[in-house]
């Protein structure tokens, strides 16, 4: 027999088998395998022999030899588990100030996760309640302007049928619509205002609306109309409104052939609240009404088998088809389709591409929940591992009394799911708690989400998987101390021990300060539009619709309004002042570049509309009633002035499609009538006493308004007594304007306000932890002669030096996104350095100040009785 | 009583029968493809001894550590009693079953 060969077997399979087997058989079948394998060697090679080797192990992984998962059924044999709560129990009872630390930051952390993953929720059910959803869509245009495609969803009436003639094969419903538009809904003396739309009859198929009494499918007659339930009840009480009829201020006369239940919040058509025929609609309509009066809406359900790229690329050139040769090529109209699915989340528009919408504040709060949470989680961790010198002893007689290293770990993610739990029910109160001022802040209507199984199922879930991540390296650390030392006492953590937990610090202030600094940038940034100069003056202005009926009498109704004593000035026009989208092209004029598309927004208006709302002219006059000729004049704004390209505008001549020559007699300041983020856009102003029916009012700056508004409100009802007096202050429709800034920066400063708190807590039980680890060297640097601050100093250093890093780490972060985000606005704050600093000096005073409750406590504390403790 | 055994499970007993003091793992598996031709791989043998030794059939003993096979040691297997019984119970149900069949009848081969 040759020498015995020293070759061992693969190492790899020897540790794959020492893994799966179970213990008590692991050494005599591992002998078996070795003899085996030497024997092989001989009689079959080494290479062959390591082969059988890897398989005689593979085919050893089966039920009888591999190890119990469980060492025990925990389940089935509770006492473990219950010593484990019990132990758990009393170590949270035993340290209150800990254990309080420790189950408030996580609570607040899942708080901040629930509140956020509610409002995803909501966001991502949006419209989920329409039973088509998936095959529901909305015709949008693409059209060229200046060189810009400019996507819009307004439609020309044209749209449907042109759809039904020549493609009616990609879809089961198509509908024109108009917009939402407010209407006063009369019956007998009762009149009460509601949004709703005129559709065609295929639209409640489409939306299958929930009838709860009636049809839905009568809309193919012009005097019937649908109403929801809560205008049901509105107009009718409890009596059934089947048959009733309705009457609008157009004097036409409507039968209710149908309630249906009304769209929830979360849905495109939460207004919706009646719909009417879209032939009384077209009635209404002037005849000329074509392919360029984009006015109305077309929504569209694609057929059964069609899907939705191949129905957008079919419709194309609707458009293009139906235009002059000439203004198609210079618009290069293109018609698409809009699933319902990208309504809400998905609808900016960029160039005539999606870029986005809602779904960036979904990544947007997702994140910082995330963070939050991440906060929490490593106060947990940090705290439990900066006790772990106190807990050491307990490792270390478990362990001598024959603990294995597993029942340990099971023990501490016992304890941190306790924790957990106890966080989880306290969070589920403090969310109870948020939500209404959340739903006021997020502008949602959250309720009953304690009754959505989903919800449970993800909370218990989430629980424990927080639990388990935070304990996890705790377990692990603590776990793995060696009894023998443990027990002699002689454990110290040095340096090292301490590395992990300055670094987790340093990222929850990093967390910390980024939030900070955004939610100031967001803030400085609405302050910086507020503050924006408006170009005239909003203050005591109101705003209404006017009906035919006061148009009619303008005169004598503008007459009565002056001399009631509480108005200064009364101007009509045809949008209100803050909100001017009405835009018309076709302009030529001397020296026009041809390649322009001259697009100018438009604002018809009365003679005394200028004065009204206090606007300032530059350059040449207002109307006035002196000049006949001024029904021919424009007023444009500066911008338009730039536009044209005149040096002197004043008297140049502005030829406008058919119509007769205009000329320009005046120039007015800039104003801001669109978005106060954007530059103003080039206006033209001109008289027209017709088409505006926006009627403006200026009160006396001395007048009480509370007593004013009911002597007005008289004074429309003389004139109009159906229609309601709904009227707007411009400064309060103004502000409007921000409110989704406003809804982002009140967001951002809750979050950040609860991840400061939760990083503050954490720090405060660092403190509380090193304070006490060093109060022998505090008493014995007292006994030697140190002052108080000279220690409050060596006890805060280490944690400022912390923040400071942090701060490093976060403002180029912060500085490269936020500029990112303002890049969102042409009319922005440029950053400025001290909000960063201001941000870090905060972070700093606060550390400063959680640390400082600590530390001088520990600074003054006795040194004789902290030296004569025994440890 | 029945003692139900499986046909590998029997073969595994009788070879550790037959082994007597020697009956450790490689000795049963070379035994087994000695005698049968048969070839067993150390995962279904050790499965099998281990269920046998949780029913009784087999006891277990751990010979000596010796420098061989790494170190590590034997583990010898006996048949127990109740091991015994069970061949024998296994045995009779076939010798039963075997004279009840009757002698093979191929009525088709008809040797002309």
């Amino acid at each position: 027999m040759p020498e015995q060969t020293k070759h061992a077997p693969p190492k790899l399979a020897m540790r794959l088998f020492s893994w799966f087997c179970h213990p008590a058989y692991h050494t005599d079948i591992e002998g078996d395998l070795i003899e085996h394998f030497e024997d092989n060697i001989e009689e079959n090679g080494l290479k062959k022999a390591r082969l059988l080797f890897f398989l005689d192990v593979l085919l050893l992984f089966r039920p009888g030899i591999i190890r119990p998962l469980f060492r025990r059924n925990s389940f089935k044999h509770p006492t473990m588990l219950q010593h484990h709560l019990k132990i758990s129990w009393r170590q949270l009872v035993k340290n209150k100030g800990y254990s309080f630390l420790n189950i408030s930051g996580l609570a607040i952390g899942m708080a901040v996760v629930i509140l956020i993953s509610l409002w995803v929720w909501d966001e991502l059910s949006y419209n989920r309640n329409i039973e088509n959803y998936d095959r529901i869509a909305r015709v949008m245009i693409n059209q060229t302007i200046d060189g810009d495609i400019q996507t819009s969803w307004s439609s020309p009436k044209q749209f449907a049928p042109a759809l039904r003639e020549s493609y009616e094969s990609n879809f089961k419903y198509i509908s024109s619509t108009s917009h939402f538009t407010g209407r006063a809904l009369i019956v007998g003396d009762k009149t009460i205002g509601r949004a709703g739309m005129f559709v065609e009859a295929d639209m409640p198929e489409m939306l299958s609306l929930s009838m709860l009494s009636g049809t839905r499918n009568n809309l193919d007659d012009p005097y019937s109309i649908l109403i929801s339930e809560s205008t049901a009840k509105a107009l009718f009480d409890d009596e059934n409104p089947i048959g009733q009829t309705i009457e609008l201020t157009t004097e036409d006369i409507l039968t209710v052939t149908g309630v249906y239940e009304d769209f929830p919040d979360n849905s495109s058509f939460s207004n919706a609240h009646f719909f009417g025929s879209w032939k009384l609609f077209e009635q209404w309509q002037p005849d000329w009404v074509g392919w360029g009066n984009r006015w109305f809406r077309t929504y569209v359900q694609l057929a059964d088998q069609v899907d939705l790229e191949s129905a957008s690329a079919a419709i194309k050139d609707v458009t293009l088809n139906n235009l002059s040769e000439e203004e198609g090529a210079r618009l290069n109209p293109e018609i698409f389709l809009h699933p319902m699915s990208k309504w809400h989340l998905y609808s900016d528009f960029e160039q005539g591409k999606v870029v986005g919408g809602r779904i960036k504040f979904l990544w947007l709060y997702g994140t910082i929940g995330l963070f939050v949470l991440l906060l929490a989680c490593i106060n947990f961790i940090n705290l439990s591992t900066a006790r772990s010198e106190r807990r050491a002893k307990e490792i270390g007689v478990r362990k001598a009394l024959g603990s294995f290293r597993s029942q340990l770990i099971n023990q501490f993610f016992s304890e941190a799911l306790l924790i957990a739990g106890f966080a989880f029910c306290l969070s589920l109160v403090l969310v109870a708690l948020l939500m209404p001022f959340f739903n006021e802040v997020s502008g949602k209507e959250i309720k009953d989400w304690w009754a959505n199984p989903v919800f449970w199922l993800l909370g218990l879930g989430f629980t424990i998987l927080t639990g388990i991540l935070s304990s996890t390296y705790p377990a692990l650390y603590l776990s793995s101390f060696r009894p023998g030392k443990v027990l002699k006492g002689s454990i110290r953590m040095g340096k090292k021990a301490s590395i992990p937990r300055k670094f987790m610090v340093t990222v929850q202030f990093t967390v910390s300060i980024t939030l900070i600094i955004s939610t100031m940038i967001v803030y400085q940034q609405i302050q910086f539009a507020k503050s924006r100069p408006l170009g005239y003056d909003q203050s005591n202005l109101l705003s209404t619709y006017i009906s035919d009926k006061i148009t009619e009498k303008y005169s004598v109704f503008r007459d009565k309004l002056m001399q009631s004593g509480f108005v200064e000035e009364v101007g009509k026009s045809e949008t209100f002042i803050t909100q001017t989208y009405i835009n018309n092209s076709g302009f030529n004029w001397e020296g026009k570049d041809p390649s322009l598309t001259e697009q100018f927004y438009t604002m018809r208006m009365s003679h005394e509309f200028g004065k009204t709302i206090g606007w300032e002219i530059v350059q040449g006059r207002d109307f006035s009633k002196e000049f006949a000729s001024d029904s021919l004049g424009f007023v444009i704004n500066e911008a338009a002035a730039e536009y044209f390209g005149f040096d002197d505008p004043i008297g140049k001549q502005i030829q406008w499609g058919k119509n007769e020559d205009y000329h320009i007699i005046g120039v007015v300041k800039n104003m801001i009538t669109q978005s106060p983020y954007q530059p103003v856009k080039q206006m033209l102003y001109f008289l027209d006493y017709d088409r505006s029916d926006v009627v403006t009012l200026k009160l006396k700056a001395d007048v009480d308004i509370a007593e004013a508004l009911p002597k007005i409100e008289g004074i429309f009802k003389q004139f109009d007594p159906v229609r309601p007096f709904n009227f707007q202050f411009m400064d309060e429709d103004y502000l409007t304007k921000f409110r989704g800034e406003e809804r982002i920066g009140k967001l951002a400063g809750f979050f950040t306000i609860l991840a400061l708190f939760i990083s503050c807590l954490g720090l405060f039980g660092m403190i509380a932890f090193v304070a006490e680890r060093r109060t022998k060297e505090i008493g014995i640097r007292k006994v030697l002669g140190a002052s108080v601050f000279g220690l409050w100093q060596l006890l805060t250093k280490e944690f400022i030096v912390l923040v400071v890093i942090a701060g490093v780490i976060s403002i180029p972060l912060t500085y490269n996104y936020m500029s990112q985000w303002l890049e969102n606005y042409e009319y922005h704050v440029n950053l400025s350095l001290w909000v960063f600093l201001a941000a870090m000096m905060g972070a700093i005073l606060i550390t400063l100040f959680t640390v400082s409750l600590h530390a001088i406590r520990a600074a003054m504390a006795n040194p004789v009785t902290s030296l004569r403790t025994e440890a | 009583m029945k003692y139900r055994i499986g046909e590998f499970e029997e073969i595994v007993l009788l070879t550790v029968g037959i082994l007597e003091d020697e009956a450790y793992g490689v000795n049963i598996k070379n035994d087994i493809k000695t005698r049968l031709d048969r070839k067993v791989s150390v995962g279904a043998l050790q499965a099998a001894l281990r269920r046998m030794e949780k029913k009784g059939y087999l006891t277990s003993e751990q010979g000596e550590t010796t420098s061989k096979r790494g170190g590590r040691p034997k583990l010898f297997f006996r048949l127990t009693a109740l091991g015994h019984t069970a061949l024998v119970e296994s045995r009779e149900t076939r010798n039963r079953l075997w004279d009840a069949m009757p002698p093979p009848a191929f009525p088709q081969l008809k040797l002309s």
